[in-house]
């Protein structure tokens, strides 16, 4: 049988290699256990103008979140269509040495937007060949040295002087986590290296 | 508010260079990738409405002055670890975690401890982990980023003790 238009989750719909779409796992379900003993504490503290204050503005929030959401989950996409699979890994891949990691971390430290780019475009690069070390140079460079986050929240409130010099006391850091990632990667599952998980 | 307006277009300035690149492929690859995108952004709105919606809820009862306190006297390689210790538990978003260190520098605190607690917050934060990294990411890398960027924190003390700086 089949519905013209499925207006359920596309959850059947042809999986992408690699990238498998998850059901809500553990981590929601911690996530939204916390949200609910949280919610229920501040009900007792602060009674039921307390709870609703909290979601108008969270709502705003999420209202304003969205549209970036949707722009990096079109970014992640088409990245990892656009691609090409060979390059990705001979650049990025498990044998791309410290070339690799730096390309990760410029890659990481130019990357526009927050959380909702970083992620899908890292979870894009490793489906299309990109190694474990070279994602986490990439995540750590885009936490750490990302402009986006200093320039926006850490500038204005920490000064100028301290986040100058924590950044370029970052600046190693996110070579050295990969390279560190890739050292134990490759001692942890000798035999996985090109099976994906 | 125009740096968030130049993040937005920086943002989706990108979105439409690569949809271009996309499109001169072919527009098989778009309409694909467009399709790809969009089933992407309806799995993963319902993790992000439950952590954001939720998130202000987790930040009014764990108040920032628990966080503050850890941050607080002891000095050294025990402040240190506290520090990253009190990074990873900071609850909520970015005006959270830098207002904690401000107030840390500015009672105080150690610059190598506020130094590590800022880098340890953007490595582990337990939120940002579970609410964003874990649902766009395989669960297995997230782990393993995590526990490798563990040692970092110290690495970033330590280089901050020796050089005497910030």
């Amino acid at each position: 049988m089949k519905d013209p238009a499925p207006a359920d989750f596309a959850t059947e719909d042809e999986p992408r290699p690699g990238r498998a779409r998850k059901p809500l796992g553990w981590s929601m379900i911690t996530i939204g256990v916390l949200v609910a003993v949280s919610a229920t504490l501040v009900w007792r503290r602060d009674g039921i103008s307390g709870v609703l204050e909290i979601l108008t503005r969270d709502l705003s929030l999420f209202g304003g979140i969205l549209p970036r959401v949707l722009a990096g989950c079109l970014l992640g996409a088409f990245i990892a269509e656009i691609l090409p699979h060979e390059k990705v890994s001979r650049s990025l891949g498990p044998e791309s040495g410290l070339k690799g990691l730096l390309i990760g971390t410029a890659f990481g430290a130019i990357l526009p937007g927050g959380p909702f780019t970083a992620y899908p475009v890292a979870s894009a690069l490793l489906a299309v060949g990109a190694d474990f070390g070279a994602t986490i140079a990439m995540v750590v460079s885009w936490t750490l040295i990302g402009y986006g986050r200093a320039v926006a929240w850490e500038l204005p409130i920490m000064g100028t002087e301290f986040t100058l010099w924590r950044i370029v006391i970052s600046l190693p850091l996110p070579v050295l986590a990969g390279a560190l990632g890739r050292f134990v990667y490759v001692r942890m599952y000798p035999k996985k290296q090109d099976e994906p998980s | 508010m125009s740096a968030a307006l130049l993040i937005d277009i920086l943002l989706w300035g990108s979105v439409a260079a690569v949809g271009f690149i996309a499109f001169r492929r072919g527009k098989q690859v778009m309409t694909a990738s467009l399709r790809e995108g969009t089933f992407d952004f309806i799995n993963i709105v319902p993790r992000i409405a439950l952590g954001v919606i939720g998130s202000g809820y987790i930040a009014a009862v764990i108040p920032q002055e628990v966080i503050t306190g850890w941050l607080g006297p002891q000095s050294g390689w025990l402040g240190v670890a506290t520090a990253v210790i009190a990074g990873a538990a900071t609850p909520g978003g970015p005006v959270v975690g830098f207002s904690i260190g401000a107030v840390a520098l500015r009672s105080g605190g150690g610059a190598p401890q506020v130094l590590a607690y800022v880098i340890a917050w953007a490595l582990f934060a337990f939120q940002r982990v579970l609410l964003w990294e874990i649902p766009f990411m395989p669960a297995r890398f997230v782990w393993f980023r995590a526990a490798v960027s563990v040692p970092f924190p110290f690495l970033a003390a330590a280089i901050a003790m020796a050089i005497g700086k910030p």
